[in-house]
């Protein structure tokens, strides 16, 4: 190029300074991550009226690595304290059980439910997911979790492999999954139906005898517990605003299924409690669920219903409906009604006591989380998107589990006690994204 | 009756698959269902919290994620 005059040449030497301060700037710029690292964030309160409370937080962390390679990384930590069910029927007058550790007692009122508050954990669960495709159309996922409590170990692996055909509009996958778990419970196992020894000065002439009597219901320190599960999937986009998935699950668990700090009511004829029993269960469960969902993009939010049903050779099916409604405020904010329906059958060695004069059957528990019972929430969900993006997020919900009188005949003054008191929770959480 | 229930709702399940062939959207339809809320695992995090009360409460988990191990609550 040649130079035609001093105006030309000082313009020039301006454009090419500009564009080198230019490139210079934005070379000095941090080149932005187009898919950042995605943190999910939330604190929940639960609690139950005179039982359980706890609190839970958990940080999920996300990051797409490019070409929709994702990890997934996971914390969870929980606190338990409070009072539980023991399985024991309220008696006419106060009484007295032995804490699962052997180690002092505790007295319930007349009429009340035996409760055991010694109940109290602190759970902290890890885990990782990374997610990739590895062909147009196959996408693999594979994850690991670990689990520890004070009296509970768990480590879960997970592996699934799905397909994307017509068009991305339809997605089939096959998951499974394998737990090993292991559990320790302060004061060891206890020996199925042994009756609980509890301390009284009248009956025993010294603690060592005690003692011996409490040693002779105690087994093993743990046990282990392996869970199978197999899932199949079918997901299809139904149409513009709408997507459905299905999924057939089924579940296997081996190993140690009775709950160490359970009790079963032995009774006699006029129903007054002779012994209480440590339940015990079968050594294996096997569970199929069959999961429907449907989402809805209608114009003023999004519809989210699910229907699941669950049968399994304990003989307990249950129902579940789970509905989601998000309204949209504004652009930047919705109101989200929740509500819940849950229904069981009772498992066939599910008894709210044992008669004195039957034999006392192979399998039995009196935990009503077993027995035939109906449950429902109802919640809302306030979410906002912030200024910079970020979301916020405030759920409050109302729990109640109404336990049912599976067709056992209460004897005596059972007829008197509530037998299948209702349970209720409050739910609060606060969630926040960045 | 239980077992005859469960087939026939694997049965209405399958059905309904088989219909799918011709459902589903272009590329370029997919403006709703883009959106973050219509993920089947939109609000992960309170789906994980509530399946592990449940877990804890009921007898039965899973169906829309794998149903056993990792807690001592039940």
């Amino acid at each position: 190029m040649q130079l035609s005059n001093k105006g030309s040449i000082a313009s020039a030497l301006a454009t090419a300074t500009c564009s080198l301060l230019a490139s210079q700037s934005v070379a000095a710029e941090t080149p932005s991550d187009p898919n950042p690292w995605q943190f999910d964030t939330a604190l929940l309160y639960y609690g139950e009226t005179d039982r359980v409370t706890a609190i839970e937080g958990v940080i999920n962390a996300s990051k797409d690595f490019g070409d929709e390679h994702i990890f997934n990384g996971k914390l969870v930590i929980d606190a338990l304290t409070g009072a539980s069910a023991t399985g024991a029927v309220a008696q006419p007058y106060a009484q007295t059980f032995t804490r699962p550790s052997g180690q002092g007692q505790y007295t319930i009122g007349a009429n009340e439910v035996p409760l055991d508050d010694t109940f109290h954990d602190t759970r902290l669960q890890v885990s990782g997911q990374w997610t990739q495709p590895i062909s147009e159309n196959y996408r693999v996922s594979g994850g690991l979790q670990m689990s520890n409590e004070y009296d509970y170990q768990s480590i879960v692996l997970n592996g699934s492999i799905a397909r994307d055909f017509n068009q991305k509009n339809s997605t089939l996958s096959l998951g499974m999954s394998y737990a090993f778990d292991t559990i320790k419970p302060e004061g060891g196992l206890p020996v199925a139906f042994s009756s609980m020894a509890v301390y009284d000065d009248d009956e025993y002439e010294s603690e060592d005898e005690y003692d011996d009597d409490y040693n002779a219901t105690r087994n093993d320190d743990s046990d282990t517990k392996n869970t199978l599960d197999l899932m199949l999937g079918y997901t299809q986009v139904i149409n513009r605003r709408t997507i459905m998935q299905f999924n057939y699950g089924i579940s296997k668990v081996d190993g140690y299924t009775t709950d160490p700090f359970k009790v079963l009511s032995v009774v006699d004829s006029e129903g007054y409690t002779q012994a209480n029993l440590y339940e015990n269960r079968p050594d294996s469960r096997t569970k199929q669920s069959f999961f429907w969902q449907t989402k809805y993009a209608a114009d003023v939010g999004v519809a989210d219903i699910s229907y699941r049903f669950s049968t399994d050779d304990w003989e307990i099916d249950s129902h579940t409906v789970d509905t989601r409604f998000r309204f949209y405020l504004s652009e930047n904010s919705y109101l989200q009604p929740h509500f819940r329906y849950y229904r069981q059958s009772a498992a066939d060695f599910y008894r709210p006591f044992l008669l004195q004069d039957q034999a006392i059957p192979e399998y039995a528990s009196a935990d009503y989380r077993l027995g035939e019972m109906t449950a429902y929430t109802i919640g809302l969900k306030y979410g906002m998107t912030l200024e910079n993006g970020d979301e916020l997020g405030f759920r409050l919900e109302y729990y109640q589990q109404d336990p049912k009188n599976a067709g056992f005949n209460a004897p005596g003054v059972l007829q008197q006690m509530d037998l299948y008191p209702s349970v209720k929770a409050i739910i609060a959480q606060v969630n926040y994204r960045f | 009756m239980q077992k005859l229930l469960s087939r026939l709702l694997l049965l209405s399940m399958l059905t309904s698959l088989g219909g799918c062939a011709s459902l589903g959207v272009k590329p370029w339809q997919r403006d709703l269902l883009a959106k973050k809320e219509m993920a089947l695992d939109a609000e992960g995090v309170d789906l994980g919290l509530d399946d592990h009360i449940y877990f804890s409460k009921e007898a039965t988990s899973g169906g829309r994620a794998f149903a056993g191990g990792g807690c001592g609550c039940n």
